[in-house]
């Protein structure tokens, strides 16, 4: 499987003649990185329309949503940008090309994730920091080294988180390939989810989407940390300190349901 | 070309608009479970606006319920998420093609698109509705003239959303990306049709910008139309409406596209 220490400068190298490559077209560069940048204000645009309607939303005031939708606005913009990607794998499997990649010298995973880098995708981090910096302006956090040490680590806990979450679920295509819209409920639906309180959900929806998938770790309990908020849902305080176990945790399921699906890969007969 | 030999060109091009995707049923199955999960966070969302008060304009947590399902249902049937069809084939010089038919581009793409429409409604939009239906007790169109009105607005809805998708569409004409153009218009109208969030929740000087675009006759009206919030002269005003951004948008998509192809250069030989 060749040697696993060059896999990072093998990374940087490549990722890098990918951005070259897009800066060459500077002008639909610009407009693409303006147009995610939008794409990531829709969902604010409606956290501001119901506050605009309400004080609060499940017991979370306009500001504490907003430091919701930051750290997870953030965190999967940063998961889009290193492999949204994956999206466009399923074709590799459809056309028989995942073959290809088996072949290689590296992992199926490393060769898809620097198969391509859109760096359009940096507007929708910008997007995730501004309202970020929006919260903590209205937001008279009490900082201490313990508050910033789980916001510091709540960005890669929940860049991991989500990452582990798409990689698993794009795996529906080694089995059914046209089936991949399916991951989408998962890895858009996650971020989604994410933004917002997870106790005004139901109470499947929340096991399922935010327990069992564990996005309730991407900002809601960091969130409480920081806030030191009650829990409206009245769980154990530990649990606020549980995402960087969680996003390890999650990266290892998601590494073997990836090894399951290419045991599973049959190439495209013909 | 007499009427009936048209017309059923017309016809070959929304059965060619309706296979093209009934040719999936795994994705569209994959794509309704992706629907109605969205649905079911979308709906804990907003009926958490409703443990604070009664009612928003004229929704209540009922009619928001029917809104959400509707809304999950509905945003395939106008292509939420974009058509870039005639801007591929302009890019890759397949329009030539499409020229020399006997029939306008523009006619065949709202003919295809109709059938497109068509299979959603059946396939992608029934489902969602039915779960609101069967699990959250939504409602239906509170009379006959209320599902023909919403069949109507419907009907009107589509062309006005294909209209606008052939305008960013013809960009393509002037800019090799047309991909930018197409990315804005998304932003704005999954904002201005009212799919994000109900217009009847915006602040009313937000609210006064929607309406003076034609995205809310895309979801908007056809949704209010079958909540009931619309009746008597207001159902009329606004289907009037949606016909004249249907003709405005289709007008323009015909004048740009005109203009487009008398720029045109098809390479290669």
């Amino acid at each position: 499987m060749g040697d696993v220490r060059d896999l990072p400068e093998l990374y940087v190298r490549l990722v890098a003649a990918r951005i070259r490559a897009q800066l060459q077209y500077r002008a639909s560069f610009a407009m693409e990185t303006f147009g995610t940048l939008l794409v990531s204000f829709i969902d604010f645009v409606a956290i501001l329309v119901i506050f605009a309607n309400v004080p609060q939303l499940g017991s979370w005031s306009m500001p504490e949503v907003a430091l919701l939708y930051g750290i997870s606005g953030l965190a999967f913009a940063i998961t889009d940008l290193i492999l949204g990607h994956l999206d466009d794998f399923p074709r590799l499997v459809r056309d028989g090309n995942f073959d290809l990649l088996l072949v290689r010298p590296r992992g199926t995973l490393f060769q898809i994730l620097t198969g391509d880098f859109q760096l359009r995708r940096l507007g929708k981090a910008t997007g995730g920091l501004i309202v970020l910096a929006y919260a903590f302006s209205q937001l008279n956090v009490a900082w201490d080294p313990g508050r910033v040490i789980v916001l510091v680590l709540a960005i890669p806990a929940a860049t991991a988180i989500f990452a582990s979450v798409w990689i698993a679920t794009i795996c529906v295509a080694f089995w059914a390939v046209e089936g991949r819209e399916a991951s989408n409920a998962f890895s858009y639906g996650g971020q989604f989810l994410a933004q917002f309180p997870i106790n005004i959900y139901d109470t499947w929806l929340r096991r399922f989407l935010a327990y069992l998938f564990p996005v309730a770790f991407v900002a809601y309990f960091p969130a409480l940390y920081i806030l030191a908020k009650p829990d409206p849902l009245g769980l154990p305080d530990w649990l606020r300190f549980m995402s960087p176990l969680v996003a390890a945790l999650a990266l290892v399921v998601a590494g073997r349901v990836w090894a399951i699906g290419v045991r599973h890969y049959q190439s495209a007969g013909g | 070309m007499p009427l009936a030999e048209s017309l059923s060109l017309d016809l070959a091009m929304a059965r060619v608009g309706f296979g093209r995707y009934a040719a999936y049923p795994i994705a569209s199955a994959a794509g309704i479970f992706t629907n109605v999960v969205f649905g079911l966070m979308r709906g804990s969302i907003l009926l958490a606006l409703f443990a604070q008060r009664e009612r928003i304009g004229a929704y209540d947590a009922s009619a928001t319920l029917t809104y959400v399902w509707l809304t999950q249902g509905l945003l395939n049937v106008v292509a939420m998420w974009g058509w870039q069809d005639l801007a591929i084939r302009v890019r890759t010089g397949d329009i030539a093609t499409d020229l020399i038919r006997p029939i306008h581009p523009l006619r065949a793409a709202l003919a295809a698109d109709y059938g497109r429409a068509a299979y959603q409604l059946l396939v992608r939009a029934v489902p969602p509705i039915l779960v609101g239906i069967v699990i959250f007790r939504t409602s239906l169109p509170p009379s006959p003239v209320a599902w023909l009105a919403f069949a109507v607005s419907l009907t009107l809805a589509i062309a006005v959303s294909l209209g606008f998708r052939f305008v960013y569409n013809v960009a393509a004409f002037w800019t090799t990306d047309h991909r930018g153009a197409m990315i804005l218009a998304l932003v704005v109208m999954s904002v201005f049709s009212g799919f994000t969030i109900p217009i009847q929740f915006f602040p009313p000087w937000l609210a006064a910008i929607a309406s003076a675009t034609p995205f809310p006759s895309m979801i908007q009206t056809p949704v209010d139309v079958w909540i009931g919030a619309l009746s008597g002269s207001s159902l009329v005003g606004a289907l009037v409406a949606q016909l004249a951004w249907a003709a405005a948008l289709l007008g323009l998509s015909y004048g740009l596209f005109a203009r487009g192809t008398r720029r045109l250069v098809i390479q290669g030989g």
